[in-house]
Parts: C-alpha cells; structure tokens; sequence
C-alpha cells in the first residue's frame, strides 16, 4: 500500500466521468436539481470539463488563491475542511438539506457539500472565516452573541453564512421572511428563539453601519 | 471552616445576570475548532464498512481489492467471520487511507459474504412481536379492580411515541493519534474526564497513557459518554499506519442508524376517576423498545405517581435496530406524553377542562405547591381560560387547541473537582476536567469564579475539556452546572482564603475579616482598609496559590451549593388544517424552576431549545425502519425530519426565579425543560381536533387517520 504522494505531479485529467458530466449524459434536466441555482449554472456552461485523477485547481477564497489538489468528485466543502484547514463550514448531512456547509460563491448562497471544487473555478468563493478580520466579529456574528442564538455551535457558521446571503438580498426583512429565508438551515440544540432575534439586530446594525 | 454558601440574592453581581456566553466570538466566526476540524500534519481519514442487514452471521471477509488500492494505509477487521451481527449498521472493518474519498473506495472494495438470519424491526404491534416480547413484571398498588368497578367515569386509550435518534449535528466520531508514549484522543464527547479511560480500557492500555482534548463539540443528548468501537478501531487504525492521526466520523446513515436513539413507547391506559375530576384509579399495559435490549418501563403514572390504586404492566421489546443510548431525560418525555394525553382524555370524557383536572390531581405529585403554581402561570402566559373551549374552534378548515404536559426531574450536581490558581501577578485560572456541550458551561464556571473572588468576568481564565484537569463527572442528567459551579466556588473561597492570610498583615485586620469585592481586598465594613486585587497577589510571593474544590454529591445538599427536584409545566396553543391534516404550532409557553439559575440568558436558550426539540418530536421526529429489508429507510436529514425556524412558533419562556427556588441552589436545567412539550402539542392537537391522534409524531396522515375513524366511528 503506498501513498497518494507518489503520483504524479502533473497528471493531466483524463477521460472519466464527472457528477457533472453525468447528468448532462443522462439527460437529466436542472430541474431535478431542488435548489434551482446550481441547476442554472450547469445549464449555462455549455461544456463540462471530464476529468479524473488528482488535479490542481486553484480557487479563489475570500479575496485569496488557493491552490488545491482535489480528484473530481471532492465537494467544496471537503476541499476546504479537508485540504485547506478551513472547517468553519461544517459537514453534517453531507446531501443538502441542513446548511450546516453555507458558503456564498459567485454572490449565490449554496451549499458546500453539494458543489464539487472543481466547478467554482473562478469564481469568488466566501467562508465563515472571510466575514471578518481574525479578532473581530462581523455585525451577524455580534447578534447571535448576543441574543445567545447558539448554543453547540456547529450549525452556527452555516446560520450565519445564510443569514449574510439573505440580507444582502434582503436588508429590510420582516420576521416572517427571516422564517422562510433561512428556512434552508437546521439546528439541533433548537437556537432558533435567539436566532430571529438576532438577524433582526444583525440586519439594523448592517444597515446604519 | 470555610463558608461556601453562595452570596445572597441581592448581593450578586455576576450569577443571576444576563451575560452572553464566553464561547460565543469563537463559534460564531467559526474559529472554534471541534473535533471534526481537527487538522493535523499527516493526517489520515478513516471510514467503516457496516452491515446492510440486521440479523446475519458473517462467513467470510475478502479485503485483496481494498488492499490492492493506493493510498490505503491500514484495514483491520471488526467484526470477522462467524460474528452474528443484531442490528443493520453494525461495524464490519474499518479503513484509514491518505484521503477520505480513496478509504470510502476501499470500504466499497471489501467484499463481505453472509449468511441472511430472520430479523424483527418493528414493535408497534405488539401482537406481531412474537418472542420478542418480553413481561417485564407487573406493580400493583391499591386495589384497582374495585377502583374501576366503583368509578364514576372512566376513559381507555391507544398512545405512542416511537423511536427517535440523537441526530447529533456532529456526528460521533474522533481525530487519535497512537504516539510512542501516548495516545492523543480528540472525541466529541460529553465525557472529558471518563472516556479516556473508556478508550484506555479498550485498547488495553493504561489510562494514563491517552490525553483527551476536546474544546468544543457539536451536541451530544445524552449519546457521546462512551469512547465508543469507531473511536478505539480509529486508535488502531492509527497504530497500524504509524501513528499517523487518524480522523473517523461517522457518516450521517450511520450516524443515525447505529449512535443511540430515544426508546419508543407505546401504552393502552386506564383512567377511573370522580365527575368532580379527581383520578382514583390507573391501569397501563405498556410495551418499548430501544433495540436488542428491549426498552424498560417509563416512569407511569408520571409525577401523577401517588394515583390512589394502580396497576402497570410492561413488556419489553427486543429488536434487530440499532441500541439505545440516553436521551434528554431518559423515559421520562415518553412517561410524560402518556400520561399527561390519558389525564387529558378523562378530562374530555367527563367535559372538564383539563387544566382543572391536572389542577387537582397534583394533590398526588410530589410537589403539589410548585405545580399549582406553575400550571397557574403557564395558563395565564398562554391565556388559557379565555383561549380554552372544549368544544372545538373553528376557522374554515382550521381548528385550534390547547395542550397540557409536565414534567419532574432530579438534576442535583454531579462529582467534580476544580483548581483554582491566583498567580502573584493577579491573574486567575480555573482548570477543571469538564466540558461545554453547548450548556454554557465554560460562561457559568468563569460568573461564579468571578463573583466569589470579586473580580470581573475577563480577569478569570477558565479551562476545560482536557483530561489532565482535575476529573468533573460527564455532562448527563443535568447534573453539570450543579456540579461545577459547586466545585468552583469551593476552589475560589479556598484559593481567597489563603491569599487573604498573605494580606491580613499588611492591612493590620484578621484575615476573617477580609473580603474580595470591585477587583480589591478589603476590610468587611471599613472599605478604608483595603488594597486592590493586583496589589493583594504581590503579597503572596513567588508561588502562585492553588486550592482545589470538590463538589460531593452525598454533601453538597447539606452545603446548600446545589440539590435536586426541577418541576416545569409546557402549554401549547396548536392550529390544525383539517382538510390537510398538517399541524402548526401557534405558542409555547414554558414554566421551568431549576433553583438557582446562574446565567437567566443561557438558560432560557436551553429551555427554548428543548421547545423546539419537543416540536420536532411530537410535530415530525421517527426514525422508520422497513421490516423487509430490516434497514432503517430514513437515515439521512431529508426524511429524519427537523424543525426548521418556521416550524416552531411563537415560544415564551418563564424562568420560575424566586427567592425560595434560589434558596435550594442549583438544580439542573437540560432534561427538565425537554419533557412536557410533546405531551402539550399532542393534547393541544387531540382539543383541536376533538379526537386524539393516537401517536406521535402528529404527521397529516395521522391526524387524517384519526379524523376517518372517528367519521367511521
């Protein structure tokens, strides 16, 4: 048995198939796809790269190029907590459902574990660990301090990478739209008293800066 | 002999106020590292291959495809050829390779032959059980016979809870490194100070030769004490490859599938009773399960336990499915759910309103005053008298009602130690072998460090979540604030006596006399006479002071620091759609005591948060398993359903904060507030309806079913 260290350097992708490259053989239409935003960007690339073996790709994370050796099916979110020691982005159901992974890439808010590395190339990619500098705290983390809208903490990050994709969109949202808005995110301790709480405060104090 | 009772209520600065929890700034920039981001140099990940089946015996292994994959560094067996495996999930091998896609591979490369056995997953009909039921006694008290002949009214029904899982959002699992001297162990655990030796034990090594960190860890419930086979076959993955650290979490199917779930319960009840609504008689035939071993009796009649004559029956169920493990006040939700749901049946069946009738039942609790009180507040919070009809409130197709559930718990403080160190420098550390399972634990050790040396929250450092620290017992059955804080205090008043013998000359007073207060040492009633706290540590010389504080469950009630006896009441205000059969949940209201509350803020979002976990189990929480394959079909967070934020309502909590709640000290909160909410939304739903559902979770087909019987009735 020997290390994955020994392969090549330089190995060029070769001819595999990706999830990507899959469904578009098989016909599958982006509506099957639920969140709707990947399904538009797979639609709008017109070719997908088929490739397989560890490749090098570099990603671009919060504002910084990070170059990163992945095989083809590695999600986003395992390039990050696995190869790029950024583990703000949790894995917990690992299929889309819960948002514990929430990452805004190319301004859309997705889910990490559903995204693989390879096709967001290019595009700018933000984490929990890019809201704000080391020691400081961005305005929506300060409110779920605040109102104590955490209590573990592992769904946290991914509440509060939501919660920025949702304001940006919505900077004046009243109680019911913080409901459904961040209705794509799970927690388990229950947090969510504090959590409505705080994107209100979170989202005034944005607003007067 | 040192005084260690806790300052009175009026006098405190620190505990009892609203502060934000230290851990906070780390979570929520996700900088705090769990130990599922542990990250270390040469890492490797590990996966196990389980069974598909519930019941077989392994014949043979082949691992030649698995090995023969690069990148693989170490396969061991598990559970090897002849094992009978019991439940689908079962733990067969286990891999470490450089990568986790190239060890899921090598999982997938193992080829395992077995032989098929017959297996039983489901228990919801007892009379399809067969042998695997098993009667497990009967109690009887009174005479219930003669109470039922001679009744005015009474009432019989179906309930059922069934089984739910832990869901942890962190899934079991550790980061371990198998180093010449030690193992280094990074579990997600609820058990800093046990699961090393746990993990010791397995291995069969000394304890002392395994270091346990974990700083934080994603929710456990009662399902992360144990150092567990995955975290002992990630240690010899370790070894075999090594050293090299190994990362093994379990994936979310088989996290659900084999890491602990909540028994079910199912009861046919027997009400006798008054028309004036006293209850004279009880008779429960009740039936559970939580896997291979069956699952006990839940407390019945719940806190209703001096019900006059009695009869109960149990019989435990043994299934092919994963085993249990505790779940947030274990039995009691479910002992809760069933009573309080036949309590609200007599209720209807004699036209009284229920809250009436638990009004006057709790004559025969153990504590009738809180209750009365309690039930007295929640129904004023949620505006019971006038929201409340028996009949049944109509809106087009929507129907609203209110629900009653109680609940009872001890909660007094487990063993636990605490150094408290003042170095000659000023600053103070507290270590101690506890941990932070989202309890605010860490927020109310550093309030009553603080409080009791006079001191601001920022000038005491508090350590946790290592093994080498003094042992604190493990985070179960709300015993962990009781404990600490106790220990705490005990190690803080230690450490300031001794450094107010260093001071006492200086300031020309016996050290007795002296206090800590506002970041000084003083005279008590002379403040001219003081020095402040920098100036006090100067005098101790170069050694720092440390003094331990022990918290000792045998004689912590005497010392007055923490007890036990949590009383709590939920009410719940549900809308129903009866043409879709879906339930929405209007309110919450929560009356919760748990004596002396040190932190109002955390606490609150303990209770809220066990609200919202009694919304998920009443309104959508099962795990479901398939009797055909003896799999269960929904080990993944799509159909393992949880409430989102629109799930759950308005949610109002009433922290019962009193001077005579104060005076009996800290009594543990995590299991009392996670009770009697089930059984609130179920009751609530059953007078919306104006029939009840007879098992939770309420899902529109259930609550579609209840209203076609009671058509076709």
């Amino acid at each position: 048995m020997s290390s994955s260290k020994e392969k090549s350097k330089d190995q060029q992708p070769k001819s595999a198939f990706s999830r990507r490259s899959w469904l578009q053989g098989a016909g599958v239409s982006g509506s099957v796809l639920t969140t709707g935003l990947l399904a538009e960007d797979a639609q709008a690339q017109t070719v997908a790269n088929v490739m397989s073996g560890e490749v090098e790709i570099t990603l671009d994370i919060n504002g910084k190029k990070r170059s990163v050796k992945v095989e083809p099916r590695v999600t986003l979110l395992d390039a990050l907590r696995n190869r790029l020691d950024m583990t703000g982005a949790k894995r917990v159901c690992d299929r889309g459902t819960c948002g514990a992974c929430t990452v805004i890439v190319g301004g859309k808010v997705m889910y990490g574990c559903s995204v693989l590395a390879v096709d967001v190339v290019g595009k700018p990619i933000q984490t929990i660990e890019g809201l704000a500098p080391e020691g400081q705290l961005h305005p929506i983390s300060k409110a779920f301090v605040n109102h104590d809208a955490q209590q573990c903490g592992y769904c946290t990050p991914g509440f509060i990478m939501a919660t920025k994709g949702f304001l940006d969109r919505n900077p004046n949202p009243t109680a019911e739209q913080i409901d459904k808005g961040l209705s794509g995110n799970l927690c388990r301790c229950g947090t969510y008293m504090g959590m409505k709480a705080a994107v209100l405060e979170a989202a005034k104090e944005i607003k007067n800066g | 002999m040192a005084e260690y009772k806790w300052p009175p209520m009026d006098k405190r600065r620190l505990m009892g106020k609203r502060i934000a929890r230290l851990d906070g700034p780390m979570k929520s920039s996700g900088r705090a590292k769990y130990p599922s981001d542990m990250n270390r140099s040469d890492l490797l990940f590990g996966a196990l291959l389980t069974s598909p089946h519930a019941h077989a015996k392994v014949k043979s292994i082949d691992l030649a495809a698995a090995k023969a994959i690069e990148g693989v560094t170490a396969i061991r067996v598990i559970s090897g050829p002849g094992t009978e495996i019991q439940w689908a999930g079962t733990e067969v091998c286990a891999v470490s390779a450089v990568t986790e896609e190239i060890a899921r591979d090598a999982v997938k490369a193992i080829k395992v032959d077995y032989e098929v056995l017959p297996h039983l997953v489901k228990e919801e009909n007892l009379a399809k059980v067969g042998a695997r039921a098993k009667a497990a006694g009967e109690q009887v008290t009174g005479d219930p016979d003669k109470a039922f002949t001679d009744a005015e009214a009474k009432t019989s029904g179906d309930y059922g809870i069934p089984v739910i899982t832990h869901c942890c959002l962190e899934p079991h699992g550790s980061v371990v490194a198998w180093g010449a001297d030690k193992i280094d162990f990074w579990p997600s655990t609820q058990a800093v100070s046990t699961v090393g030796g746990d993990l010791a034990k397995m291995l069969e090594l000394p304890a002392t030769q395994v270091h346990v960190d974990c700083q934080y860890m994603g929710g456990g419930f009662g399902a992360k004490f144990p150092a567990d086979r995955w975290g002992a076959e990630a240690a010899r993955l370790s070894k075999e490859s090594g050293g090299r650290p190994v990362k093994m979490f379990l994936d979310r199917a088989t996290e659900l599938t084999i890491a602990g779930v909540r028994p079910s319960h199912f009861a046919k009840i027997k009400v006798a009773g008054k028309k004036d609504g006293t209850i004279t008689g009880w008779q429960s035939e009740s039936w559970a399960t939580g896997g291979i071993g069956g699952g006990g009796m839940a407390p019945l009649p719940y806190v209703f336990t001096n019900i006059p004559n009695r009869r109960m029956n149990h019989t435990q169920v043994s299934l092919n499915t994963g085993p249990a493990r505790a779940w947030r006040a274990p039995n009691h939700p479910q002992a809760s759910f069933l009573t309080c749901s036949a309590i609200t049946d007599f209720a209807d069946t004699i036209g009284m309103d229920p809250l009436e009738v638990f009004l006057k039942n709790v004559a025969v609790s153990a504590r009738p005053e809180t209750y009365t009180k309690q039930l007295t507040k929640a129904a004023e919070l949620i505006d019971w008298k006038k929201k409340y009809t028996h009949g049944l409130k109509k809106t087009g197709t929507l129907r609203r009602g209110l629900g009653i559930g109680i609940a009872t718990w001890g909660g007094a403080g487990h063993a636990s130690k605490c150094k408290l160190t003042i170095h000659p420098d000023g600053t103070v550390e507290v270590e101690i072998g506890s941990q932070d399972i989202g309890t605010a634990t860490r927020t109310c050790i550093t309030q009553v460090a603080a409080e009791t040396l006079g001191l601001p929250m920022s000038a005491v450092k508090v350590k946790l979540g290592d093994n080498s620290y003094p042992p604190s017992g493990p985070s179960g059955g709300s015993t962990t604030i009781g404990g600490v804080s106790s220990s705490t205090r005990k190690a803080a008043v230690n450490a300031l006596e001794k450094l107010f013998e260093k001071v006492a000359p200086s300031l020309g007073v016996a050290p007795d006399q002296l206090e800590a207060d506002d970041s000084r040492v003083l005279a008590k009633g002379n403040p001219s006479k003081a020095m402040s706290w920098k100036q006090a540590c100067q005098k101790i010389g170069p050694t720092p002071i440390s003094e331990m504080g022990e918290n000792e469950p045998r004689t912590a009630a005497r010392e007055g620091l923490n007890t036990q006896g949590a009383s709590g009441i939920q009410m719940a205000e549900v809308e129903v759609d009866i043409e879709t059969g879906v339930v929405r949940i209007v309110e919450v209201v929560a009356v919760q005591d748990c004596g002396l509350v040190v932190n109002p803020k955390t606490a609150e979002s303990q209770v809220a948060g066990a609200m919202i976990m009694s919304v998920c189990s009443a309104l959508m929480e099962e795990r479901i398993t398939d009797q055909t394959t003896g799999r269960v079909l929904n080990a993944d967070m799509e159909f393992y359903k949880l409430a989102g934020l629109p799930d759950v309502g308005k949610l109002t909590v009433h922290m019962d904060i009193t001077p005579e709640h104060d005076a009996r000290g800290i009594i543990g909160l995590g299991e009392p507030c996670a009770i009697g909410g089930i059984a609130a939304i179920a009751n609530a739903a059953a007078n919306a309806l104006g029939v009840r559902v007879p098992m939770v979770p309420l899902t529109p087909e259930r609550v579609l079913a209840a209203l076609a019987n009671r058509r076709n009735a």
